[in-house]
């Protein structure tokens, strides 16, 4: 126990400022806050689905959560069911074996929801394109309010994506 | 040479990896398959292609003199191969997948059921057929998979998936239970079938790189040394030195990454929330050093046919070794909280255990395989450059449980980081990257590397005009997904996460 404590002391606090005030986006922590306190009663919910990544996407998702991006802290967390969820938050092109799952936890997400597709392969289709095996894009299969680029993108553009959603929805 | 107790006419396919071929009848097919079983040898991957007018089958067989694929035609009008799953346990789902993208089927194999069809193409399609219709979309169908049932008095099933509980893939697991206890647990996998080998046709080479470095997003070096060992077999190329020394820096700083993740999810998993801040602050530290170094922070496309993307400057190499020294201390010193921690060891032990036999049995690979006393790492066996000037210290254990697969990732992470600093000191100076000759037309080529998971091969033909023919990519997830299913019998259901993530497979690369 002594040495856990020690770790942590040595350790300290790593976590950086959230997204700064981009002018696309129009979104720091700070609007964040209230963003989420306006609609989602302080805390917004995630539900993750990878519709068909290769898993890039999902490493970075799962970087959100480290101390540095603490995503958690600012009252982001992600939910085991989409019931639970505000937001779906999709990778890959949507494989053909995938669509009605992916279709199936957008009906199980209650009313008002987000949907962010992550990575080129949500927004595009990406390297495996639209094929027997794979619809493509993300908003092939669902609606989708806000789209984030890269391959994969960086747990930095992810909250910026998230946070854009959430101020989108205002106008 | 001891191939010749093969009776068989074996020719060395060129290139980095120690490869050969035959031509194999249905006889010597089996014969073969059986001898190198008989040895201790076993099967790496199995895959079919379309040779007009039939097709043709390969076996990939690690044996103690190197990688045999035997290559066995499959006619048109019938087409059937013997099947080898009885000898080979593992060949069970590539055998059904061969099935499912070409149509080939396996005799004296029971189980039929589709493996990566779904219900988004017609049983009576096969995608990497050449008469395939690529631009039609099929309606689909009913998708109604016939799980193994268990009954008996008190036994509950619990269907799990594809869409899980965290940030994981999707796949989906069938338990059949009673209390707590597994008493079974069926896998079904083939959710992210994307058609990735239906891709790779009719790219060149050089494109295809970018799709292989894309077959499972954790293992994207591995992937892209891989394709780059078959795309330069292909063309009859060697990368510079420098550039294969690279290629290892790369790789065993993928290695590295993907411990320390793991490491920490297996400690959440046991209820230490400390595990996971710690270690996910040492990989995001490594991925923020890719990034500056590399451009890439998982370093996608780093590795192109023919050497690296981008060298590493002098400052470059004092960074590494800077971050080498700090991570060496800092992971030994989780390496003690975790060993001295009571109720994470009370967790990892004896849980999920995957016996010695069993995982010979099986042919369990890669880092699981070395936690259950399978010494297999082709950076020893079959070192290619610079792992042939860098004595690779295997780590294997006996037990098989949760905890001794947490054990050989810390002293993967420590060899790994001895290995980095050998690296830039003997790295030699000079090219990073070999412009890559013409494609040689009909050619077979293949490149495997060991990869932090386990093997990850990919083979090659090429077509008439130099193009890809046919690019089959093979991740070691084929082989251990099956072990899960019996890792799991009689432990609690709560602790299915927890042994899942010790072994922590691809769904994206065993799908395709």
């Amino acid at each position: 126990m002594y040495n856990i404590l020690k770790q942590i002391v040595t350790t300290g606090i790593k976590t950086e400022p959230p997204p700064v005030a981009d002018e696309a986006l129009r979104a720091t922590g700070e609007r964040l806050r209230a963003d989420i306190l306006e609609y989602f009663g302080g805390a917004l919910t995630i539900r993750h689905v990878d519709a068909g990544s290769c898993n890039g996407c999902e490493l970075e998702i799962n970087a959100l959560n480290n101390p540095y991006y603490n995503l958690e802290g600012l009252g982001i967390k992600f939910v085991a069911s989409p019931r639970h969820a505000d937001m779906l938050l999709v990778t890959g092109p949507v494989s053909r074996n995938m669509e009605v799952a992916l279709q199936r936890t957008y009906d199980a997400t209650p009313e008002p929801k987000l949907v962010v597709a992550l990575g080129d392969c949500g927004c595009t289709g990406g390297i495996f394109g639209e094929s027997y095996a794979s619809r493509g894009r993300v908003s092939n299969v669902i609606p989708v309010d806000v789209a984030v680029p890269g391959c994969p993108p960086t747990p930095f553009a992810i909250m910026q994506g998230i946070l854009t959603a959430i101020s989108a929805k205002k106008t | 040479m001891t191939l010749e107790k093969f009776n068989l006419q074996f020719a060395r396919v060129r290139g980095a990896a120690r490869v050969f071929r035959a031509d194999v009848n249905a006889i010597e097919w089996i014969t073969a398959c059986r001898q190198v079983n008989e040895r201790g040898g076993r099967l790496v991957a199995l895959w079919g292609s379309e040779r007009a007018p039939g097709f043709a089958v390969h076996a990939a067989l690690a044996d103690a003199d190197g990688l045999l694929v035997l290559i066995l035609p499959v006619p048109q009008d019938r087409p059937s191969y013997p099947g080898i799953e009885g000898i080979f346990p593992v060949a069970g789902r590539m055998q059904r997948a061969a099935y499912d993208m070409l149509g080939i089927e396996a005799q004296g194999d029971d189980d039929r059921r589709p493996w990566l069809r779904h219900a988004a193409w017609p049983s009576d399609k096969f995608p990497l057929r050449d008469d395939f219709d690529r631009a039609c979309i099929y309606e689909p169908g009913t998708d109604d998979y016939p799980f193994v049932s268990v009954a008996g008095d008190g036994v509950h099933e619990i269907p799990v998936g594809p869409v899980h509980a965290g940030t994981i893939e999707p796949g989906h697991f069938r338990f059949s239970i009673i209390g707590e206890r597994v008493l079974r647990l069926e896998e079904r996998l083939g959710y992210k079938h994307k058609g990735i080998e239906k891709r790779f046709a009719g790219m060149s080479l050089d494109e295809g790189a970018r799709l292989a470095a894309r077959v499972s997003g954790d293992s994207t070096v591995a992937y892209g040394w891989a394709y780059a060992m078959a795309a330069e077999s292909a063309c009859g190329a060697m990368p510079p030195p420098r550039a294969a020394w690279l290629r290892a820096l790369l790789l065993e700083r993928e290695r590295i990454a993907n411990h320390l993740g793991d490491l920490g999810f297996i400690g959440n998993d046991a209820g230490l929330a400390f595990g996971l801040a710690q270690f996910s602050l040492l990989k995001e530290d490594m991925l923020r050093l890719n990034a500056e170094l590399f451009g890439h922070r998982y370093l996608m496309d780093a590795i192109v046919p023919g050497g690296v993307a981008r060298d590493i400057a002098q400052s470059g190499m004092e960074r590494v070794r800077v971050e080498a020294d700090q991570l060496t201390e800092t992971v030994a010193l989780l390496k003690n909280i975790y060993d001295e921690h009571p109720g994470l060891q009370d967790r990892f032990i004896a849980c999920g255990r995957v016996t010695p036999e069993l995982a010979a049995r099986l042919g369990l690979v890669g880092l699981a395989g070395r936690a259950s006393a399978q010494a297999l790492d082709l950076r020893e066996q079959f070192p290619v450059e610079p792992y042939d000037q860098l004595d690779v210290q295997m780590a294997t254990h006996r037990n098989g449980d949760v905890a001794a697969r947490v054990t050989v990732r810390f002293e993967e992470v420590f060899e790994s980081l001895r290995l980095i600093r050998q690296i830039l000191e003997l790295i030699p100076l000079g090219q990073t990257r070999a412009a890559l000759p013409a494609t040689a037309a009909g050619a077979f080529a293949l490149g495997i590397i060991e990869g932090w998971r386990g093997e990850v091969l990919v083979a090659l033909e090429t077509g008439a005009n130099g193009a890809i023919a046919r690019c089959h990519a093979h991740d070691p997830s084929w082989q251990n997904w099956p072990v899960i299913e019996h890792a799991v019998i009689d432990n609690i259901v709560p602790d299915f996460p927890l042994i899942n993530k010790s072994f922590n497979l691809s769904y994206s690369g065993q799908d395709l």
